[in-house]
C-alpha cells in the first residue's frame, strides 16, 4: 500500500514547474475543502477564507491510506492551520504536513495560487 | 561514551531503550540494538488484533524514525551468534564484531512445542511473531478455499486463548485443547474457568478440557488429533500455544549460568553470572522463575538501567503477577494469590451470576482484615480498586463481601471511597509502575497542569490503559486540592464549556460559527472539536438541519451518511419502530441491488446499505425518497431509532401497543440534534423484548399504563435505565421524555450520552424526577416550548439536499472531474462485497 504515498512529494513554490488550473474559486467551500484530480494524483485543496489563505496537500491519509483528507474538517492549532482526517481525527499541519497529534509520517503539501476566478495548484515534474 | 549493546528488539528490549532515552545520563552512552525479526519492536500482547485489521505498523511500539532520532543503532534481521566475554565483543551471523561495555540480553522466548509425534506435519503452526501469523493466515486461506474449516489451538492458557481468537478472526471454527481440567489453569479456579468457557462458547469457540494429545493424525498434512483417552478430534490446522521457552542459547554458549530448565540466571540486580552482562524479560530466570508477563519485564528493564547508570535499585523478592485483560470479548482479571497457592487459612467469598456471566472471587484472611487475592470474570471494572486494596493491605469493610457485591445500602460510593485516601506508594499504573505519589507529585511540583501532562510526564495509563479512570480522578482531585479550577473548556478556541456556549448562543441569538468565533472566541479559526459542537448547539437551539452550515459539521453530518473503512459511506433510511411493509422491503432490495450495496440489518431494527461512493449518495437518496423513505439520521448525534417488540397487536402476552407507540416517539424526536446519539425502546410487557432499559429512554407496558426509564446504555459500559415514573399514560410519557431530553441537551458535556450524564448529575435520578415531574427549577414550561419548536420544525435533510443544486455540489469526489475515487478496492464476501483489508 505504501506505494500510493510515493507519488506525493512536498513541493515548494520555488520548485513549481507546472501550475495546474484546478477549478474555480466558487467550486470550493468557504472554510472547508474539496478534492481535485491531477493526472494520477488526488489533491485536497482548502480555502481558509477567514485568513484569506489557501492550502493543498495529498488527499490520502497516511494512517490508513484512504483518499479522505479533503472531506476532513479544517481548523488551527495554536495558529498553525490544520486538517483533521474524517476517519480517526488524525490532524496534520497544512504548513509543513507534520502529524500534530501522533507520529505518523508527514503528508505532502503543495502551493496554491489564485488568478482571476481560478485556483491553481503547483507541481514539480 | 560507554557502549551498551542490546540483543533483542521485543517489547522489553524496546522499553529498556525508551527508559534509557528518558534517563538523565543518556548522553553518556551509545546504544546498539540487534533484532532478528525484520520489523521494529511491536506489541506482541495485542497480536491477535493483526487479524482484526490492525497493521504491523499499528502494532509497532515506536515510530519509524524513533531510533534514528535518538541516535540508537537498530539492526533488524540481524542475529547475534557469538559473544566473547574477554574481548567484550558480540558477533552477528556474518561474523561482524561489535564492542560493548554493557551487554543486555532481551532475547525473550520462543514458543514451546511439546514433543508430540507429528508436530512436523504441514498445517501445524506456532503463535509468536507476525511472520507466524502471516504463515497461519496463508494456510487458513488455502483451507477455506478447499472448504475446510476446523482449526485447533493446543493450550488453553492466556496465549492459547488469544491464539484461538486469532484463528476465529480468520473465519475458521476454533477448538481450544487444554491438558488441565480448566482454562487458564495458572490464573483461574474451576468456577472462573467454567464462566469463561460458557462465555467463549457463546461466541462459537469450542473448548475441550482434560485432553492429552498422543499424536497428530494425517499423512503429509494434519488431519486430526488423537488423544490418549482414545477419542479424537478431526481438524485441518493446529496452532501450538503450550507455553514458552526462554531464548538462552547464545548465553549458554558463552558460558553464562543458565537454569536446568532454561533461562539466564540473574540476581536481584538483573545481572547474570558476568557482572557486565544483564538479562531482562522472558529470557531471564529470576528467583528461579520465568515471568511471562510484560509488566515484570518492564520492571526488570528499569532495574537493569538503574544499575548500569550507577544506581542501586533491585527487583523485589516477590513479583506481582496480577493481570487484567479482555479475552475474546470477556473481561478477565486475577490478582494476588488468586488460587491460594500459599495455602493460607482463608475465607473464600464467591459470587456467581450465570445470567449475566459474571464470576467474582476474593480470598480474605481468616481474621477478615486483609485481602489476599481474587479473580474476576465477565466484569473486571472493580479490578483497580480491589488491586489497590490488596496491594496496599488496606483495611477491609466490616462485611468483606461488599467488595464484590457492592454496598447494598443504596449509596453508590466507590469501593475505595476517596482515591486521595490511598497511600502515596500505592501503585496506580502497574504497566509503567507509577505510584499515586508520582502522579500527584507531578501536579504539585508544577510539572503537569492537566491530565494530558500527567500522562506524558509519568507515562501512567500508556500501557493497557486500565488505570486511566483512576489517573483522571487523582489528577482532578489534586488540582482541586491546589485550588486550581478544573475548567472543561471545549478546546483552545473558546474559554467556555458546552453549557456556557449553549446559554451564550441562546441569549445572543448567534446564527453562524464565524459570528460566535469572532465575538466569543480566542482569536483562532476553530477546530474539529468546537466546530461540530457549535453546529450541534445551533441545531438544537434554532432547529437547523445539518445543511445550514455544512463546513462546520462533523464529517458524517457534512455528507449526511456514515463514513466507513475505505472512505465510502453507508445509507440508512428511517424505518420507524422497525415496521415496514413487504412492498417497502422489496423497494429497499431493488435499490440495494441497483447500486450493488452490501446490505445488513442493524441493531436498531433497520436496514443498512454499505459501499456507496460520495457521487452515488444523492442518486440513492433520490430513489429512496421517491419510494417514500426519509433520512434515518444514522450519521448524526441525534435520535437513531426507537426499537419495539411487536406488543399487544400480535403478541399473546402484550399489555399495550408497543409498535404504535414506538413509531409515534421515533417520529416525534427524529432529526433532533443532541450532545450524543440517542436511542429509545418500547416493550409491550415486562419480558422486555425491545431491550428498552438498555436505551437512553425506555418505555415498558405494565398494568395501568407505562413505566418510563431513562439513562440506559449498552456499549462498553452497559447501564440499565432508571425508573423515572410509573404507570403513566401516553401523553405523560411524551411530556416527561420531552423534558428529560431537553434538560439533557441543555446541560450535558460534549459527546456525553444520557447514561454518563445521569451518573454525574448531582442528586441523580431523584433530582431528575424533581426537575421533570415536579418542576423544581421552574424551567418545565421552557423545556416544553423548546421541544415543541424542534418537533414542529422537522424537515428531512436529504430531501432538502437533493432539491437544492448548490447542496448537490458537495457530493462529488472531485471538483474538477465526474470520476469516482479510483483508489477503492472491493473483495467478495458471502455473495456480497466488502472493502479490501487494511494493510
Amino acid at each position: 500500500m505504501e506505494e500510493i504515498l510515493e507519488i506525493y512529494k512536498t513541493t515548494t513554490t520555488e520548485e513549481v514547474t507546472v501550475w495546474f488550473k484546478a477549478a474555480k474559486i466558487s467550486d470550493f467551500p468557504k472554510n472547508g475543502g474539496a478534492c481535485i484530480k491531477y493526472k494520477e494524483k488526488q489533491i485536497a485543496v482548502f480555502n481558509f477564507e477567514r485568513k484569506n489563505m489557501w492550502y493543498a496537500c495529498q488527499n490520502v491519509c497516511p494512517h490508513k491510506m484512504e483518499m479522505v483528507l479533503s472531506r476532513g474538517m479544517t481548523g488551527d492549532h495554536q495558529g498553525t492551520p490544520k486538517i483533521a482526517c474524517p476517519m480517526h481525527k488524525k490532524t496534520f499541519s497544512l504548513e509543513n504536513g507534520k502529524n500534530l497529534n501522533g507520529d505518523l509520517a508527514p503528508i505532502a503539501t503543495y502551493p496554491v495560487k489564485l488568478e482571476g476566478d481560478n485556483v491553481y495548484v503547483g507541481f514539480a515534474e | 561514551m560507554k557502549k551498551v549493546v542490546i540483543i533483542g528488539n521485543g517489547m522489553v528490549g524496546y522499553k529498556f531503550c525508551e527508559k534509557f532515552v528518558a534517563s538523565e545520563r543518556f548522553n553518556e552512552y551509545k546504544l546498539t540494538v540487534f533484532g532478528e525479526e525484520p520489523r521494529r519492536a511491536y506489541d506482541r500482547v495485542h497480536l491477535s488484533e493483526y487479524y482484526a485489521g490492525k497493521t504491523a505498523e499499528d502494532l509497532s511500539m515506536s515510530s519509524a524514525t524513533w531510533y534514528e532520532e535518538n541516535n540508537i543503532d537498530l539492526h533488524t534481521s540481524e542475529m547475534i551468534t557469538e559473544i566473547n566475554r574477554i574481548e567484550k565483543t558480540v558477533a552477528n551471523h556474518r561474523g561482524t564484531k561489535y564492542e560493548y561495555d554493557y551487554l543486555i540480553f532481551a532475547t525473550g522466548s520462543s514458543a514451546f512445542v511439546p514433543p508430540i509425534p507429528g508436530v512436523e506435519k504441514e498445517g501445524v503452526f506456532v503463535y509468536r511473531t507476525i511472520e507466524d501469523l502471516e504463515a497461519t493466515e496463508a494456510y487458513a486461506k488455502k483451507l477455506k478455499a478447499a472448504g475446510k474449516t476446523e482449526a485447533a489451538v493446543l493450550g488453553g492458557g492466556l496465549l492459547g486463548l488469544e491464539a484461538a481468537n486469532a484463528v476465529k478472526n480468520l473465519g475458521l471454527n476454533a477448538h481450544v485443547i487444554e491438558f488441565a481440567p480448566r482454562l487458564m489453569p495458572r490464573q483461574l479456579d474451576k468456577g472462573a474457568s467454567d464462566m469463561l468457557q460458557s462465555k467463549i462458547e457463546e461466541l462459537g469457540l469450542q473448548v475441550h478440557l482434560s485432553k492429552q494429545t498422543q499424536y497428530i493424525q494425517g499423512d503429509k498434512s494434519i488431519e486430526g488429533l488423537q488423544y490418549i483417552d482414545e477419542t479424537e478430534l478431526k481438524v485441518d490446522m493446529l496452532v501450538v500455544s503450550a507455553g514458552i521457552r526462554p531464548r538462552d542459547e547464545v548465553a549458554r554458549e558463552c558460558g553464562l549460568e543458565v537454569g536446568t530448565r532454561g533461562g539466564i540466571i540473574v540476581n536481584q540486580k538483573m545481572q547474570t553470572s558476568d557482572s557486565n552482562i544483564y538479562a531482562i524479560g522472558e529470557c531471564a530466570l529470576l528467583n528461579n522463575m520465568i515471568y511471562g508477563l510484560v509488566a515484570p519485564g518492564y520492571d526488570m528493564a528499569e532495574i537493569a538501567l538503574n544499575q548500569i547508570t550507577g544506581g542501586d535499585n533491585t527487583m523485589p523478592e516477590y513479583i506481582d503477577m496480577s493481570t487484567q485483560l479482555k479475552l475474546i470479548g470477556t473481561e478477565v482479571a486475577s490478582f494476588g494469590d488468586a488460587l491460594n497457592e500459599a495455602k493460607e487459612d482463608i475465607d473464600e467469598i464467591t459470587y456467581v451470576n450465570k445470567r449475566t456471566g459474571i464470576y467474582k472471587r476474593i480470598n480474605v484472611a481468616k481474621n477478615g482484615k486483609k485481602l489476599l487475592g481474587g479473580i474476576l470474570v465477565g466484569d473486571s471494572s472493580d479490578y483497580n480498586a480491589l488491586f489497590q486494596i490488596y496491594n496496599t493491605a488496606m483495611k477491609l469493610p466490616e462485611n468483606p463481601e461488599d467488595l464484590i457485591l457492592g454496598s447494598r445500602g443504596g449509596d453508590n460510593g466507590s469501593l475505595l471511597g476517596d482515591v486521595m485516601d490511598l497511600p502515596d506508594e500505592a501503585q496506580i499504573c502497574s504497566c509503567e509502575s507509577v505510584t499515586k505519589g508520582q502522579i500527584c507529585g507531578a501536579i504539585q511540583n508544577g510539572e503537569a497542569k492537566d491530565l494530558a501532562d500527567v500522562v506524558s510526564c509519568t507515562k501512567a495509563g500508556t500501557g493497557c490503559g486500565g488505570c486511566k479512570p483512576m489517573v483522571k480522578d487523582l489528577t482532578d482531585a489534586t488540582l482541586k486540592s491546589l485550588g486550581i479550577e478544573v475548567k472543561d473548556n471545549v478546546c483552545e478556541h473558546f474559554d467556555y464549556n458546552r453549557q456556557e456556549l449553549y446559554d451564550i448562543i441562546q441569549i445572543k441569538g448567534y446564527t453562524s460559527f464565524d459570528e460566535i468565533l469572532d465575538k466569543k472566541g480566542n482569536g483562532g479559526h476553530g477546530c474539529e472539536l468546537c466546530k461540530p459542537l457549535i453546529a450541534s448547539l445551533m441545531a438544537t437551539i434554532h432547529a437547523d438541519t445539518a445543511n445550514k452550515e455544512y463546513v462546520i459539521q462533523d464529517s458524517n453530518d457534512r455528507f449526511l451518511a456514515n463514513i466507513q473503512r475505505n472512505g465510502t459511506y453507508s445509507v440508512v433510511p428511517r424505518i420507524a419502530g422497525g415496521e415496514l411493509t413487504p412492498q417497502q422491503l422489496i423497494d429497499l432490495g431493488e435499490i440495494g441491488k441497483k447500486y450493488d450495496l452490501y446490505t445488513k440489518i442493524t441493531g436498531g431494527q433497520r436496514i443498512d446499505f454499505f459501499g456507496a461512493t460520495l457521487n452515488q449518495l444523492p442518486k440513492i437518496w433520490k430513489d429512496l425518497i421517491d419510494k417514500g423513505f426519509e433520512s434515518g439520521h444514522a450519521y448524526g448525534k441525534s435520535l437513531r431509532t426507537v426499537k419495539s417488540c411487536v406488543g399487544s397487536t400480535w403478541c399473546r402476552y402484550g399489555m399495550d401497543e408497543s409498535v404504535s407507540f414506538a413509531i409515534e416517539l421515533e417520529n416525534r424526536y427524529r432529526g433532533m440534534r443532541s450532545p450524543h446519539k440517542i436511542k429509545g425502546g418500547v416493550s409491550g410487557c415486562i419480558r422486555e423484548c425491545a431491550e428498552a432499559r438498555g436505551k437512553d429512554f425506555g418505555v415498558i407496558a405494565v398494568e395501568g399504563g407505562w413505566n418510563l426509564y431513562v439513562g440506559g446504555n449498552g456499549g462498553a459500559t452497559p447501564r440499565h435505565a432508571e425508573l423515572l415514573a410509573e404507570q403513566i399514560d401516553n401523553e405523560t410519557v411524551i411530556k416527561y421524555i420531552d423534558r428529560f431530553l431537553m434538560f439533557y441537551m441543555r446541560t450535558a458535556k460534549p459527546l456525553q450520552r444520557t447514561a454518563a450524564w445521569l451518573d454525574r448529575l448531582e442528586g441523580g435520578i431523584e433530582h431528575l424526577k424533581e426537575v421533570v415531574i415536579n418542576d423544581k427549577l421552574g424551567i418545565a414550561a421552557d423545556l416544553d416550548t423548546e421541544m415543541n419548536t424542534l418537533v414542529n420544525k422537522f424537515e428531512c435533510e436529504w430531501k432538502q439536499a437533493i432539491e437544492d443544486p448548490e447542496t448537490m455540489k458537495r457530493f462529488s469526489h472531485f471538483v474538477n472531474s465526474d470520476e469516482d475515487d479510483d483508489n477503492l478496492v472491493f473483495v467478495p464476501l458471502r455473495d456480497q462485497k466488502m472493502p479490501e483489508h487494511w494493510k
